[in-house]
């Protein structure tokens, strides 16, 4: 039989706010927000609820209620960052913790009560180690995730509810207590049903009919006859390495010896963990206070030593030792897993040799900059420009073939250039072309290839393609925009053949 | 009597090349079609594992220059990464299959700065994993194709440099130079271009006899052309003379 604890912050970012500027315990204060044009209310301190101040409200209306109200701005994100902090604090007393959406924690506690002396003494610890930290908490303990939620939130008698006993501790309370939406609750309240007694004995298809499943689903899950499932978190834990030194560090070659030492740490760990990283960041500080790093990035999820430290090695210079450095860190924030798959996906050269390109591309993109460095698949497109697409890994493979039935140049020119021609009729090759100032006699000639416009891309002329061969025997790639039908259309040289 | 003094001269020679770190890579037999070009060469083998040098001074010889490059790394150096350095691409990707190379396996390093490009083909070649490196660029000082060669010697990857439109045909420290021309390709019965054809020029090669020759690509490889004495423009100027 599981048993579950539900902590209640009822003021949890206020609490934190107090625990930050010890000064403001006792002062009505908010914390508000910009929506709208207005500000409102996202928490209020139990002083300012005292006043009758909550959350939802308009400052500017509260400030009519109670002029000396204090307004702080609220900080997006910071309940999850608080609420995953304490439950990772939580972790002293079960291994299982859960965040719950906006302010409460679950722990699953079946088996952990007795170490504590029983469930009594083990809430009365947590009340009282999280109301040391100044959090204002209620918790419940129960058979059930929803019945100890909703005893905690609104029981009245006793935050134990003994074993198999969430009908009797759910009958008396408010139907706020299943976590239902606030349409269904309005809906419940105009029907006058207040408490839980009131509704839950109905005949289950009546409930479903007017109040949809989840009212079903809510009671189900109080009561235990459906599981309801939690997320734990997992602490994780940092890929951080530190090296001390018992002297301030002022040489170039010293630096070198702690990042060897401290990459060598680093990736035995990664090599226990089946991971390779990144990411990586060494840092530096420095006895003046002052905070020196260097930062590297791979291609590939990557633990060998020599690699990074080379690719290190080309940043060492930018770090200033000035008076010495006294700490050195090692972090790689981004790691992966490194999986034997993973290896065979890069077999380019028989011999597998795929890291050692992999490390070679490091250093290049380490140097000279990720944008560096291309490599072209086919794309599905008849428009010369569009054919090639840039692969966004060195792994990825072509998903269609090349075409090679269409003649294609060996030197494409970025944007065609403008050429004047001489042709003796419509549709036919040019005899003649002249191309920055030189004449080009063609002798042989291919054509024409109609590459038509995509229309779904970009509007304009469609372009009619000839291989040309003049009589020096250079070959190029002529093409005329559109047609003689409509004015003397331009011509333009694309390329060259080899 | 004789055979002893040829058996000794060939021994020595042998020497002298394994003393330069040109050996002959062993059991590598280059069905390539270049066999009149690869007689030029020490030991009548195309010499991989050493830093080639390619001159072009106009776009069209540029691109006759590259087809011909892309040839000789497809029939050369076979599977395998290529590595494209360049600082002016004009390589279009798709074109690389009809001379046997698989777009996708080249990886273009795309540069602007001298010094950034001659690092970067330093680095490509110093890694064995790569097979062949091509590097585009217009300015190669001998300190630096000294630089190229010593990081071949050790990893035994084949490079190309591509130099076109150089302030001056410099002294390299690489082991031949090349020019490639366009030829007129040869009109069969069917009307239009036929398979590209190139001059090939050897003007420099060391321990090697420099030549000139007539190649042309077709079928996915190498076909020798009987040379003709004169072009077909030059009878037509002759007559007209």
């Amino acid at each position: 039989m599981r048993r579950y604890v539900a902590i209640w912050f009822r003021h949890l970012k206020t609490d934190w706010m107090v625990r930050r500027q010890p000064e403001l315990k006792g002062i009505p204060f908010v914390m508000a927000a910009p929506a709208h044009g207005r500000m409102m209310i996202k928490a209020a301190n139990a002083a300012a609820q005292a006043k009758g101040i909550d959350v939802g409200m308009v400052v500017a209306d509260c400030r009519a209620i109670f002029p000396s109200l204090q307004v702080f701005d609220d900080k997006p994100g910071l309940t999850e960052k608080l609420l995953n902090a304490l439950a990772e604090w939580c972790l002293r007393y079960t291994p299982v913790v859960a965040v719950e959406q906006p302010d409460v924690l679950i722990l699953e506690v079946s088996g952990c009560p007795h170490l504590w002396g029983g469930e009594q003494p083990y809430l009365k610890d947590i009340i009282a180690k999280l109301g040391g930290f100044g959090y204002d908490v209620r918790v419940a303990i129960a058979d059930t995730i929803g019945t100890a939620w909703a005893v905690s939130h609104y029981g009245k008698v006793s935050p134990i509810v003994e074993r198999c006993g969430q009908l009797e501790a759910l009958l008396p309370l408010p139907p706020a207590a299943l976590r239902l939406d606030a349409t269904i609750l309005e809906r419940l309240k105009k029907l006058g049903l207040y408490q839980i007694q009131d509704f839950i004995k109905m005949p289950r298809k009546a409930l479903r009919r007017r109040f949809g499943d989840a009212i079903l689903t809510r009671l189900d899950q109080a009561l235990g006859q459906e599981y309801e499932a939690i997320s734990p978190v997992h602490p994780v834990e940092p890929c951080q390495e530190r090296l001390p030194s018992l002297e301030p560090i002022r040489t170039a070659t010293g630096i070198e010896i702690a990042l060897r030492q401290l990459l060598e740490k680093l990736c035995q760990r990664l090599a226990k963990e089946e991971k390779g990283l990144r990411k990586c960041v060494f840092k530096c500080y420095r006895i003046d206070g002052i905070v020196k790093q260097i930062e590297i990035g791979t291609n590939r999820p990557s633990r060998n030593v020599t690699h990074l430290f080379k690719l290190f090695e080309l940043k060492i210079a930018t770090i200033e030792p000035a008076l010495g450095i006294e700490v050195f860190t090692i972090e790689a924030p981004v790691v992966e897993d490194i999986s034997a798959v993973q290896d065979a996906l890069w077999n380019f050269t028989e011999g597998g040799n795929g890291t050692a390109i992999g490390e070679l591309l490091d250093r290049i993109a380490g140097k000279l900059g990720m944008n560096s460095i291309h490599r072209y698949l086919p794309d599905e497109h008849y428009w010369p420009e569009r054919s090639v697409k840039l692969a966004t890994s060195l792994t990825e493979k072509p998903q269609t073939s090349w075409r090679t039935d269409l003649p294609r140049p060996i030197h494409l020119l970025p944007t065609p250039e403008i050429i004047e021609v001489t042709v003796p009729m419509p549709d036919y090759p040019p005899m003649l072309f002249r191309y920055k100032g030189e004449v080009h006699n063609v002798s042989k000639a291919d054509g024409p290839e109609r590459i038509e416009q995509e229309w779904w891309l970009q509007h304009g002329l469609y372009r009619d393609y000839y291989s040309i061969e003049d009589t020096q025997g250079a070959r190029y790639w002529l093409f005329r925009a559109g047609s003689y039908e409509h004015g003397d259309p331009e011509w333009f040289i694309h390329g060259f053949f080899a | 009597m004789q055979a002893a003094k040829q058996d000794i001269i060939q021994q020595l020679q042998k020497d002298v090349l394994s003393m330069q770190r040109l050996k002959k890579i062993s059991g590598q037999s280059l069905n390539t079609g270049l066999w009149e070009v690869e007689k030029a060469f020490p030991d009548q083998t195309f010499p991989l594992g050493a830093v080639h040098e390619f001159i072009s001074h106009t776009k069209e010889t540029a691109a006759a220059t590259n087809g011909f490059m892309a040839g000789l790394i497809s029939q050369l150096v076979k599977k395998g990464t290529t590595v494209w350095v360049s600082n002016k691409r004009t390589i279009f990707p798709p074109a690389l299959h009809v001379f046997g190379i698989e777009p996708e396996r080249v990886i273009f390093i795309d540069l602007w700065r001298q010094k950034d490009v001659l690092w970067a083909i330093e680095e490509a070649l110093k890694c064995e994993a790569v097979s062949a490196v091509v590097g585009e660029l217009s300015e190669l000082s001998f300190t630096e194709s000294r630089r190229l060669q010593l990081a071949v010697e050790q990893s035994r990857v084949t490079g190309f440099i591509h130099r076109y439109n150089p302030k001056s045909e410099n002294i390299t420290a690489c082991i031949s130079r090349w020019k490639i021309k366009p030829l007129a390709s040869e009109a069969n019965e069917i009307p239009g271009m036929g398979f590209p054809r190139w001059d090939v020029q050897l003007l420099k090669v060391r321990n090697g006899k420099p030549g000139t020759w007539q190649i042309e690509w077709s079928g996915g490889q190498f076909r020798h052309i009987a040379r003709q004495v004169v072009t077909i423009t030059e009878i037509q100027k002759r007559k007209a003379g």
